[in-house]
Protein backbone atom coordinates (compact mmCIF):
# COMPACT_ATOMS: atom_id res chain seq x y z
CA UNK A 1 0.00 0.00 0.00
CA UNK A 2 1.21 3.49 -0.97
CA UNK A 3 2.76 5.55 2.12
CA UNK A 4 2.06 9.24 2.32
CA UNK A 5 5.30 11.09 3.04
CA UNK A 6 6.65 14.29 2.08
CA UNK A 7 7.92 14.66 -0.97
CA UNK A 8 11.86 15.50 0.78
CA UNK A 9 11.20 11.54 2.58
CA UNK A 10 9.69 10.74 -0.35
CA UNK A 11 13.14 11.14 -2.59
CA UNK A 12 15.31 9.95 0.56
CA UNK A 13 13.91 6.89 0.48
CA UNK A 14 13.30 5.92 -2.86
CA UNK A 15 15.78 7.31 -4.87
CA UNK A 16 19.55 5.88 -4.39
CA UNK A 17 22.58 6.89 -5.97
CA UNK A 18 23.52 5.11 -9.16
CA UNK A 19 19.42 4.26 -9.42
CA UNK A 20 17.67 4.33 -12.78
CA UNK A 21 15.14 7.01 -12.43
CA UNK A 22 12.29 7.75 -14.71
CA UNK A 23 10.98 10.64 -14.08
CA UNK A 24 7.97 10.79 -16.94
CA UNK A 25 5.37 13.52 -18.35
CA UNK A 26 4.57 14.34 -21.59
CA UNK A 27 4.49 17.91 -21.56
CA UNK A 28 1.93 18.13 -19.07
CA UNK A 29 2.04 16.73 -15.58
CA UNK A 30 6.24 16.60 -15.38
CA UNK A 31 7.38 16.00 -11.82
CA UNK A 32 9.53 19.46 -11.94
CA UNK A 33 9.16 19.62 -8.20
CA UNK A 34 10.57 15.85 -7.65
CA UNK A 35 13.56 16.84 -9.83
CA UNK A 36 14.55 19.40 -7.74
CA UNK A 37 14.12 17.38 -4.67
CA UNK A 38 16.63 15.12 -5.87
CA UNK A 39 18.95 17.88 -6.92
CA UNK A 40 19.06 19.53 -3.47
CA UNK A 41 19.79 15.84 -1.81
CA UNK A 42 22.71 15.84 -4.10
CA UNK A 43 21.97 12.45 -5.71
CA UNK A 44 25.38 10.99 -8.13
CA UNK A 45 25.61 8.42 -10.73
CA UNK A 46 22.07 8.48 -11.55
CA UNK A 47 20.88 6.84 -15.11
CA UNK A 48 18.01 9.35 -16.14
CA UNK A 49 14.84 7.72 -17.99
CA UNK A 50 13.04 9.53 -20.32
CA UNK A 51 11.13 9.94 -23.56
CA UNK A 52 11.48 14.08 -23.47
CA UNK A 53 13.97 14.99 -21.57
CA UNK A 54 12.95 19.06 -20.83
CA UNK A 55 14.01 21.34 -18.55
CA UNK A 56 13.58 19.57 -15.19
CA UNK A 57 16.54 17.10 -16.47
CA UNK A 58 18.44 19.67 -18.24
CA UNK A 59 18.96 21.05 -14.40
CA UNK A 60 19.32 17.15 -13.28
CA UNK A 61 22.70 17.16 -15.69
CA UNK A 62 23.56 20.40 -14.97
CA UNK A 63 23.49 19.49 -11.97
CA UNK A 64 25.96 16.57 -12.35
CA UNK A 65 23.21 14.26 -10.94
CA UNK A 66 23.48 12.20 -13.92
CA UNK A 67 25.52 9.21 -15.62
CA UNK A 68 23.74 7.84 -18.16
CA UNK A 69 20.69 9.53 -20.41
CA UNK A 70 17.98 6.88 -22.09
CA UNK A 71 15.70 9.08 -24.25
CA UNK A 72 14.07 9.61 -27.28
CA UNK A 73 14.08 13.86 -27.71
CA UNK A 74 15.77 15.87 -25.67
CA UNK A 75 15.06 19.85 -26.15
CA UNK A 76 12.96 22.82 -24.62
CA UNK A 77 9.30 22.59 -26.49
CA UNK A 78 8.99 25.15 -29.00
CA UNK A 79 12.10 27.04 -27.61
CA UNK A 80 15.01 25.20 -28.70
CA UNK A 81 17.80 23.26 -27.53
CA UNK A 82 18.63 22.12 -24.22
CA UNK A 83 21.86 23.72 -23.56
CA UNK A 84 23.07 21.54 -19.83
CA UNK A 85 22.59 18.50 -21.90
CA UNK A 86 24.12 19.57 -24.97
CA UNK A 87 27.56 21.31 -22.73
CA UNK A 88 27.28 17.77 -21.34
CA UNK A 89 27.53 15.77 -24.26
CA UNK A 90 29.54 18.34 -26.52
CA UNK A 91 31.97 19.21 -24.10
CA UNK A 92 31.62 17.04 -21.04
CA UNK A 93 30.42 19.55 -18.44
CA UNK A 94 29.82 18.85 -15.25
CA UNK A 95 30.58 15.44 -16.17
CA UNK A 96 30.58 13.10 -19.53
CA UNK A 97 27.32 11.85 -19.73
CA UNK A 98 26.67 8.50 -21.59
CA UNK A 99 23.72 8.33 -24.08
CA UNK A 100 21.17 5.51 -25.06
CA UNK A 101 18.57 7.02 -27.44
CA UNK A 102 15.30 5.74 -29.29
CA UNK A 103 12.49 6.90 -30.54
CA UNK A 104 9.40 7.45 -29.35
CA UNK A 105 7.88 4.76 -30.64
CA UNK A 106 10.56 2.52 -28.80
CA UNK A 107 10.73 4.29 -25.68
CA UNK A 108 7.09 3.56 -25.52
CA UNK A 109 7.07 0.33 -26.31
CA UNK A 110 10.21 -0.36 -23.93
CA UNK A 111 7.65 0.68 -21.02
CA UNK A 112 5.10 -1.59 -22.65
CA UNK A 113 7.17 -4.56 -22.24
CA UNK A 114 8.35 -3.34 -18.70
CA UNK A 115 4.72 -2.75 -17.74
CA UNK A 116 4.36 -6.68 -19.19
CA UNK A 117 6.90 -8.41 -17.72
CA UNK A 118 8.46 -9.06 -20.70
CA UNK A 119 11.44 -9.31 -21.84
CA UNK A 120 11.27 -6.85 -25.25
CA UNK A 121 8.49 -5.72 -27.19
CA UNK A 122 8.21 -5.82 -31.11
CA UNK A 123 7.34 -2.80 -33.45
CA UNK A 124 7.72 -1.77 -36.77
CA UNK A 125 10.85 1.04 -36.41
CA UNK A 126 13.86 2.47 -36.57
CA UNK A 127 14.12 0.96 -39.96
CA UNK A 128 16.62 2.38 -42.77
CA UNK A 129 17.79 4.43 -39.65
CA UNK A 130 21.12 4.92 -38.32
CA UNK A 131 19.89 4.94 -34.57
CA UNK A 132 19.83 1.00 -34.21
CA UNK A 133 23.82 1.14 -34.97
CA UNK A 134 24.41 3.19 -31.97
CA UNK A 135 22.01 1.86 -29.83
CA UNK A 136 22.23 -1.91 -28.25
CA UNK A 137 18.62 -2.21 -27.16
CA UNK A 138 17.47 -2.27 -30.46
CA UNK A 139 17.77 -5.26 -32.61
CA UNK A 140 15.79 -7.41 -35.07
CA UNK A 141 12.98 -10.60 -34.20
CA UNK A 142 11.51 -12.76 -37.07
CA UNK A 143 7.86 -13.95 -36.40
CA UNK A 144 7.61 -17.16 -35.45
CA UNK A 145 3.85 -17.52 -37.68
CA UNK A 146 4.98 -15.12 -40.96
CA UNK A 147 8.54 -14.82 -40.78
CA UNK A 148 8.38 -11.36 -41.27
CA UNK A 149 11.84 -9.52 -39.55
CA UNK A 150 10.44 -7.17 -37.03
CA UNK A 151 12.00 -4.78 -34.44
CA UNK A 152 12.25 -5.45 -31.40
CA UNK A 153 13.41 -3.27 -28.00
CA UNK A 154 14.26 -4.36 -24.41
CA UNK A 155 11.81 -3.78 -21.87
CA UNK A 156 12.59 -0.83 -19.80
CA UNK A 157 12.52 -1.80 -15.99
CA UNK A 158 13.74 1.56 -13.79
CA UNK A 159 14.82 1.12 -10.32
CA UNK A 160 12.07 4.23 -9.33
CA UNK A 161 9.58 6.08 -11.35
CA UNK A 162 8.42 9.29 -10.53
CA UNK A 163 5.49 10.85 -11.96
CA UNK A 164 3.07 13.70 -10.75
CA UNK A 165 -0.84 13.30 -11.29
CA UNK A 166 -3.59 15.30 -10.27
CA UNK A 167 -4.96 13.92 -6.94
CA UNK A 168 -4.53 10.94 -4.77
CA UNK A 169 -6.69 9.83 -2.04
CA UNK A 170 -5.89 9.29 1.76
CA UNK A 171 -5.41 5.36 0.58
CA UNK A 172 -2.38 6.18 -2.31
CA UNK A 173 -5.04 5.45 -4.98
CA UNK A 174 -3.64 8.04 -7.68
CA UNK A 175 -5.74 9.52 -10.18
CA UNK A 176 -4.91 11.80 -13.27
CA UNK A 177 -6.31 12.95 -16.84
CA UNK A 178 -5.71 14.61 -19.82
CA UNK A 179 -2.66 13.74 -21.93
CA UNK A 180 -1.09 10.80 -19.47
CA UNK A 181 1.69 10.14 -21.67
CA UNK A 182 3.48 6.70 -20.53
CA UNK A 183 3.67 7.17 -16.85
CA UNK A 184 1.21 4.20 -16.16
CA UNK A 185 3.46 2.00 -17.90
CA UNK A 186 6.40 4.01 -16.09
CA UNK A 187 4.56 3.14 -12.73
CA UNK A 188 3.90 -0.32 -13.40
CA UNK A 189 7.24 -1.41 -14.98
CA UNK A 190 9.01 0.25 -11.98
CA UNK A 191 10.48 -1.67 -8.90
CA UNK A 192 9.31 1.27 -6.75
CA UNK A 193 7.48 4.85 -7.56
CA UNK A 194 6.75 7.60 -5.97
CA UNK A 195 3.66 9.75 -7.23
CA UNK A 196 3.53 13.64 -6.54
CA UNK A 197 0.14 15.22 -6.68
CA UNK A 198 -1.69 18.63 -6.49
CA UNK A 199 -4.01 17.43 -3.70
CA UNK A 200 -4.71 14.44 -1.54
CA UNK A 201 -8.55 14.76 -1.11
CA UNK A 202 -10.87 12.44 1.00
CA UNK A 203 -12.15 10.73 -1.63
CA UNK A 204 -12.05 10.10 -5.72
CA UNK A 205 -14.58 11.14 -7.45
CA UNK A 206 -14.79 8.96 -10.26
CA UNK A 207 -13.88 10.66 -13.83
CA UNK A 208 -14.82 8.92 -17.32
CA UNK A 209 -11.28 9.47 -18.60
CA UNK A 210 -9.15 8.85 -15.77
CA UNK A 211 -6.20 6.79 -15.22
CA UNK A 212 -6.42 5.25 -12.22
CA UNK A 213 -3.06 3.81 -10.59
CA UNK A 214 -4.65 1.93 -7.09
CA UNK A 215 -2.38 2.61 -4.00
CA UNK A 216 -1.26 -1.40 -3.94
CA UNK A 217 1.15 -0.33 -7.01
CA UNK A 218 2.22 2.88 -5.89
CA UNK A 219 5.56 3.03 -3.41
CA UNK A 220 4.79 6.05 -2.14
CA UNK A 221 2.76 9.56 -2.42
CA UNK A 222 4.12 13.04 -1.57
CA UNK A 223 1.23 16.04 -1.28
CA UNK A 224 3.10 19.05 -3.79
CA UNK A 225 0.85 21.49 -5.29
CA UNK A 226 2.08 23.15 -8.30
CA UNK A 227 4.92 20.28 -8.60
CA UNK A 228 4.98 19.95 -12.28
CA UNK A 229 5.42 23.80 -12.57
CA UNK A 230 6.65 25.06 -14.99
CA UNK A 231 4.24 22.30 -17.14
CA UNK A 232 0.86 22.35 -16.08
CA UNK A 233 -1.80 20.29 -14.74
CA UNK A 234 -5.16 20.25 -16.16
CA UNK A 235 -8.12 21.87 -14.05
CA UNK A 236 -5.46 23.23 -11.65
CA UNK A 237 -2.80 25.84 -13.71
CA UNK A 238 -1.41 26.06 -16.79
CA UNK A 239 1.89 25.71 -18.78
CA UNK A 240 4.16 28.42 -17.56
CA UNK A 241 5.26 29.19 -21.18
CA UNK A 242 7.12 32.00 -19.72
CA UNK A 243 9.15 30.24 -17.90
CA UNK A 244 10.70 28.35 -21.02
CA UNK A 245 11.22 31.24 -23.02
CA UNK A 246 13.52 32.34 -19.89
CA UNK A 247 15.36 28.99 -19.15
CA UNK A 248 17.36 29.65 -22.34
CA UNK A 249 19.20 32.54 -20.91
CA UNK A 250 19.56 30.73 -17.68
CA UNK A 251 21.05 27.48 -19.16
CA UNK A 252 22.64 29.02 -22.00
CA UNK A 253 25.73 29.85 -19.62
CA UNK A 254 27.69 27.65 -16.72
CA UNK A 255 27.47 30.77 -14.24
CA UNK A 256 24.50 31.88 -14.77
CA UNK A 257 23.14 28.27 -14.67
CA UNK A 258 25.60 28.18 -11.52
CA UNK A 259 23.99 31.00 -9.94
CA UNK A 260 20.32 29.04 -10.25
CA UNK A 261 21.32 26.23 -9.10
CA UNK A 262 22.74 28.04 -6.06
CA UNK A 263 19.41 29.41 -5.20
CA UNK A 264 18.20 25.76 -5.43
CA UNK A 265 19.98 24.05 -3.41
CA UNK A 266 20.25 26.54 -0.52
CA UNK B 1 6.12 45.45 -53.03
CA UNK B 2 5.25 41.69 -51.71
CA UNK B 3 2.21 41.49 -49.13
CA UNK B 4 3.52 38.65 -47.36
CA UNK B 5 6.99 36.94 -45.93
CA UNK B 6 8.75 34.42 -47.15
CA UNK B 7 8.02 32.24 -44.09
CA UNK B 8 3.97 32.96 -44.92
CA UNK B 9 4.28 31.93 -48.07
CA UNK B 10 5.71 28.40 -47.38
CA UNK B 11 3.40 27.96 -44.26
CA UNK B 12 0.45 28.68 -46.78
CA UNK B 13 1.92 26.51 -49.91
CA UNK B 14 2.26 24.01 -46.89
CA UNK B 15 -1.38 24.08 -45.88
CA UNK B 16 -2.33 24.08 -49.21
CA UNK B 17 -0.99 20.43 -49.80
CA UNK B 18 -3.77 18.97 -46.74
CA UNK B 19 -6.96 19.89 -49.09
CA UNK B 20 -8.92 16.48 -49.67
CA UNK B 21 -7.28 14.91 -46.83
CA UNK B 22 -8.58 13.54 -43.47
CA UNK B 23 -5.82 12.95 -40.94
CA UNK B 24 -2.10 14.35 -40.09
CA UNK B 25 0.25 13.55 -37.39
CA UNK B 26 1.64 16.66 -36.46
CA UNK B 27 5.04 17.34 -35.75
CA UNK B 28 5.50 21.09 -34.23
CA UNK B 29 7.13 23.89 -35.20
CA UNK B 30 6.70 25.01 -38.85
CA UNK B 31 4.24 21.74 -39.95
CA UNK B 32 2.08 22.70 -36.80
CA UNK B 33 1.44 25.81 -38.12
CA UNK B 34 0.75 24.61 -41.68
CA UNK B 35 -1.53 22.33 -40.39
CA UNK B 36 -3.61 24.53 -38.08
CA UNK B 37 -3.78 26.91 -41.08
CA UNK B 38 -5.31 24.32 -43.04
CA UNK B 39 -8.35 23.33 -40.65
CA UNK B 40 -9.02 27.37 -40.98
CA UNK B 41 -9.07 26.96 -44.50
CA UNK B 42 -8.85 24.37 -47.42
CA UNK B 43 -9.47 21.47 -44.88
CA UNK B 44 -11.68 21.78 -42.34
CA UNK B 45 -12.61 18.43 -41.25
CA UNK B 46 -8.84 17.58 -41.18
CA UNK B 47 -8.31 15.64 -37.57
CA UNK B 48 -4.49 16.63 -36.51
CA UNK B 49 -3.24 14.42 -34.33
CA UNK B 50 -0.26 15.18 -31.88
CA UNK B 51 2.03 12.27 -30.69
CA UNK B 52 1.14 13.80 -26.94
CA UNK B 53 -2.38 11.11 -27.54
CA UNK B 54 -4.67 13.97 -29.09
CA UNK B 55 -6.61 12.83 -32.03
CA UNK B 56 -8.53 15.14 -33.62
CA UNK B 57 -7.41 18.60 -31.55
CA UNK B 58 -9.17 22.17 -32.46
CA UNK B 59 -6.28 24.33 -30.70
CA UNK B 60 -7.96 28.13 -31.26
CA UNK B 61 -4.24 29.06 -30.83
CA UNK B 62 -1.15 27.55 -32.20
CA UNK B 63 0.53 25.03 -29.42
CA UNK B 64 4.05 25.61 -28.00
CA UNK B 65 4.33 22.02 -27.37
CA UNK B 66 3.08 18.79 -28.61
CA UNK B 67 1.07 18.62 -25.52
CA UNK B 68 -0.50 22.04 -24.51
CA UNK B 69 -3.46 21.54 -22.52
CA UNK B 70 -5.53 22.96 -25.26
CA UNK B 71 -5.12 20.06 -27.70
CA UNK B 72 -6.62 17.47 -25.23
CA UNK B 73 -9.29 19.73 -24.36
CA UNK B 74 -10.70 20.17 -27.42
CA UNK B 75 -9.68 16.78 -28.71
CA UNK B 76 -12.18 13.90 -30.14
CA UNK B 77 -9.98 11.43 -28.03
CA UNK B 78 -6.66 11.79 -25.74
CA UNK B 79 -5.00 7.92 -25.80
CA UNK B 80 -1.58 7.07 -24.07
CA UNK B 81 1.49 7.39 -25.80
CA UNK B 82 1.95 3.85 -26.30
CA UNK B 83 -1.61 3.74 -28.13
CA UNK B 84 -1.22 6.70 -30.79
CA UNK B 85 2.00 5.10 -31.73
CA UNK B 86 0.70 1.88 -32.08
CA UNK B 87 -2.64 1.78 -32.84
CA UNK B 88 -2.84 4.53 -34.48
CA UNK B 89 0.32 5.42 -36.05
CA UNK B 90 2.42 2.55 -36.85
CA UNK B 91 -0.93 0.42 -38.84
CA UNK B 92 -0.44 3.20 -41.83
CA UNK B 93 -3.69 4.44 -41.14
CA UNK B 94 -2.99 8.15 -40.87
CA UNK B 95 -2.54 10.18 -44.53
CA UNK B 96 -0.03 12.71 -44.23
CA UNK B 97 2.74 13.00 -41.46
CA UNK B 98 3.93 16.86 -41.22
CA UNK B 99 7.91 16.88 -40.41
CA UNK B 100 10.08 19.50 -39.62
CA UNK B 101 13.85 18.90 -40.42
CA UNK B 102 17.49 20.45 -39.05
CA UNK B 103 18.79 18.63 -41.58
CA UNK B 104 17.78 17.02 -45.13
CA UNK B 105 19.59 15.35 -47.86
CA UNK B 106 19.00 15.09 -51.86
CA UNK B 107 17.05 12.05 -51.49
CA UNK B 108 14.59 13.14 -48.59
CA UNK B 109 16.47 11.57 -45.66
CA UNK B 110 16.23 13.62 -42.32
CA UNK B 111 18.63 14.50 -39.72
CA UNK B 112 17.28 15.59 -36.17
CA UNK B 113 20.31 13.99 -34.10
CA UNK B 114 23.71 15.26 -34.52
CA UNK B 115 25.78 17.11 -36.62
CA UNK B 116 29.59 15.67 -36.45
CA UNK B 117 30.53 12.37 -35.41
CA UNK B 118 27.95 10.81 -33.20
CA UNK B 119 30.18 9.64 -30.41
CA UNK B 120 31.91 13.58 -30.32
CA UNK B 121 28.80 15.56 -32.02
CA UNK B 122 29.74 19.08 -32.69
CA UNK B 123 25.84 20.14 -32.13
CA UNK B 124 24.11 17.68 -30.51
CA UNK B 125 20.04 18.23 -31.39
CA UNK B 126 17.14 17.16 -29.98
CA UNK B 127 16.87 13.08 -31.49
CA UNK B 128 14.15 11.61 -32.95
CA UNK B 129 11.17 12.17 -31.18
CA UNK B 130 8.32 10.54 -32.86
CA UNK B 131 9.91 10.66 -36.44
CA UNK B 132 11.27 7.66 -37.61
CA UNK B 133 7.91 6.07 -37.55
CA UNK B 134 6.02 9.11 -39.08
CA UNK B 135 8.19 8.94 -41.52
CA UNK B 136 7.90 4.96 -42.20
CA UNK B 137 4.04 4.58 -41.35
CA UNK B 138 2.34 7.75 -42.87
CA UNK B 139 0.62 6.95 -46.17
CA UNK B 140 3.07 10.28 -47.62
CA UNK B 141 4.96 12.52 -45.34
CA UNK B 142 5.80 16.41 -45.90
CA UNK B 143 8.53 18.56 -44.80
CA UNK B 144 8.20 22.13 -44.07
CA UNK B 145 11.72 23.43 -43.92
CA UNK B 146 13.71 26.59 -44.08
CA UNK B 147 15.97 26.83 -47.50
CA UNK B 148 19.61 27.26 -46.69
CA UNK B 149 22.66 25.52 -47.57
CA UNK B 150 22.92 23.66 -44.11
CA UNK B 151 19.83 22.38 -44.26
CA UNK B 152 19.27 20.85 -47.38
CA UNK B 153 22.53 18.87 -47.88
CA UNK B 154 24.43 16.61 -50.12
CA UNK B 155 24.87 14.09 -47.47
CA UNK B 156 23.75 13.25 -43.61
CA UNK B 157 26.40 12.40 -41.25
CA UNK B 158 23.18 10.83 -39.10
CA UNK B 159 19.74 9.39 -40.99
CA UNK B 160 16.98 10.14 -37.94
CA UNK B 161 14.19 9.70 -40.32
CA UNK B 162 14.21 7.79 -43.67
CA UNK B 163 13.14 9.06 -46.86
CA UNK B 164 14.12 7.34 -50.04
CA UNK B 165 17.25 5.93 -48.57
CA UNK B 166 19.75 5.24 -50.83
CA UNK B 167 17.40 5.79 -54.02
CA UNK B 168 14.56 3.90 -56.04
CA UNK B 169 13.29 0.66 -54.33
CA UNK B 170 15.34 1.35 -50.95
CA UNK B 171 12.10 1.79 -48.75
CA UNK B 172 10.20 -0.99 -50.73
CA UNK B 173 13.17 -3.37 -49.78
CA UNK B 174 12.82 -2.44 -46.23
CA UNK B 175 9.45 -3.26 -46.06
CA UNK B 176 8.25 0.38 -45.42
CA UNK B 177 4.96 0.75 -46.43
CA UNK B 178 4.46 4.58 -46.26
CA UNK B 179 5.58 6.27 -49.76
CA UNK B 180 7.76 8.85 -47.98
CA UNK B 181 8.47 12.71 -48.50
CA UNK B 182 6.19 13.30 -51.48
CA UNK B 183 6.70 16.70 -50.87
CA UNK B 184 9.34 19.25 -49.20
CA UNK B 185 7.93 22.72 -48.99
CA UNK B 186 10.43 25.69 -48.17
CA UNK B 187 10.20 29.74 -47.90
CA UNK B 188 11.45 29.35 -51.52
CA UNK B 189 9.58 26.21 -53.70
CA UNK B 190 8.36 23.48 -53.56
CA UNK B 191 11.01 20.53 -53.88
CA UNK B 192 9.47 16.82 -55.41
CA UNK B 193 11.39 13.62 -55.86
CA UNK B 194 12.30 12.69 -59.38
CA UNK B 195 10.13 9.61 -60.44
CA UNK B 196 13.18 7.79 -61.86
CA UNK B 197 15.69 8.38 -59.12
CA UNK B 198 13.91 9.53 -56.11
CA UNK B 199 16.34 13.02 -56.35
CA UNK B 200 14.54 16.36 -54.46
CA UNK B 201 13.74 18.00 -57.57
CA UNK B 202 12.72 22.07 -57.94
CA UNK B 203 9.10 21.57 -58.62
CA UNK B 204 7.23 24.46 -57.98
CA UNK B 205 8.74 28.37 -57.24
CA UNK B 206 7.55 30.92 -55.35
CA UNK B 207 6.96 34.46 -56.89
CA UNK B 208 9.88 37.13 -57.12
CA UNK B 209 12.27 33.87 -56.17
CA UNK B 210 15.02 33.41 -59.18
CA UNK B 211 16.22 29.89 -59.73
CA UNK B 212 19.62 30.62 -59.16
CA UNK B 213 18.51 31.99 -55.69
CA UNK B 214 17.44 28.64 -55.08
CA UNK B 215 20.14 26.42 -56.39
CA UNK B 216 22.53 29.05 -54.10
CA UNK B 217 20.54 28.13 -50.84
CA UNK B 218 21.08 23.74 -52.21
CA UNK B 219 23.46 22.07 -50.98
CA UNK B 220 23.53 19.86 -54.08
CA UNK B 221 23.15 20.62 -57.44
CA UNK B 222 19.55 20.98 -57.58
CA UNK B 223 17.86 19.55 -61.04
CA UNK B 224 14.95 21.87 -61.94
CA UNK B 225 12.04 20.36 -63.68
CA UNK B 226 11.76 21.56 -67.31
CA UNK B 227 8.38 23.53 -66.93
CA UNK B 228 8.37 25.20 -63.28
CA UNK B 229 4.82 26.55 -62.15
CA UNK B 230 5.38 29.53 -59.98
CA UNK B 231 3.32 29.15 -56.67
CA UNK B 232 -0.03 30.52 -56.22
CA UNK B 233 0.26 33.94 -54.49
CA UNK B 234 -1.22 33.72 -50.71
CA UNK B 235 -4.94 35.26 -51.41
CA UNK B 236 -6.14 37.35 -48.50
CA UNK B 237 -8.46 34.78 -46.63
CA UNK B 238 -4.98 32.50 -46.43
CA UNK B 239 -2.97 35.34 -45.36
CA UNK B 240 -5.46 36.81 -42.22
CA UNK B 241 -6.69 33.56 -41.18
CA UNK B 242 -2.59 32.64 -40.90
CA UNK B 243 -1.97 36.13 -39.17
CA UNK B 244 -4.70 35.68 -36.99
CA UNK B 245 -3.63 32.48 -35.45
CA UNK B 246 -0.07 33.59 -35.14
CA UNK B 247 -0.79 36.58 -33.29
CA UNK B 248 -3.15 35.36 -31.03
CA UNK B 249 -0.47 32.69 -29.98
CA UNK B 250 2.98 34.34 -28.35
CA UNK B 251 5.93 35.13 -30.11
CA UNK B 252 7.87 31.83 -30.42
CA UNK B 253 11.28 30.42 -30.92
CA UNK B 254 12.30 27.71 -33.75
CA UNK B 255 11.32 24.61 -31.70
CA UNK B 256 12.61 22.25 -34.54
CA UNK B 257 11.10 18.86 -35.29
CA UNK B 258 8.91 16.88 -33.59
CA UNK B 259 8.84 17.20 -29.71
Amino acid sequence: MAELVSLAEGVAELVHDGDAVALEGFTHLIPVAAGQEIIRQGRRDLTLIRMTPDIVYDQLIGAGCAARLVFSWGGNPGVGSLHRFRDAVEQGWPRPIEIEEHSHAGMANRYVAGASGLPFAVLRGYVGTDIARHTATVATVTCPFTGEVLTAVAALNPDVAVIHAQRADRRGNVQMWGITGVQKEAVLAASRSLVTVEEIVDDLDPRPDAVVLPAWVVTAVAEVPRGAHPSYAQGYYDRDNDYYQSWDPISRDRETFARWLDEVTQ
Amino acid sequence: MIGWTADEIMTVTASRTLAGRTSCFVGIGLPSTAANLARRTCSPDLALIYESGAIGAKPSTLPLSIGDGELAETADAVVSVPEIFNYWLQPGRVDVGFLGAAQIDRRGNINTTVIGEYAHPSVRLPGAGGAPEIAASCKETIVVVRHRPRTLVERLEFITSLGFGDGPGHRAALGLRGRGPVRVITDLGVLEPDPETCELTLAHIHPGVAVDQVRAATGWPLAVRAELPVTEPPTAVELAALRSLTTRSSTRGGGNGAA
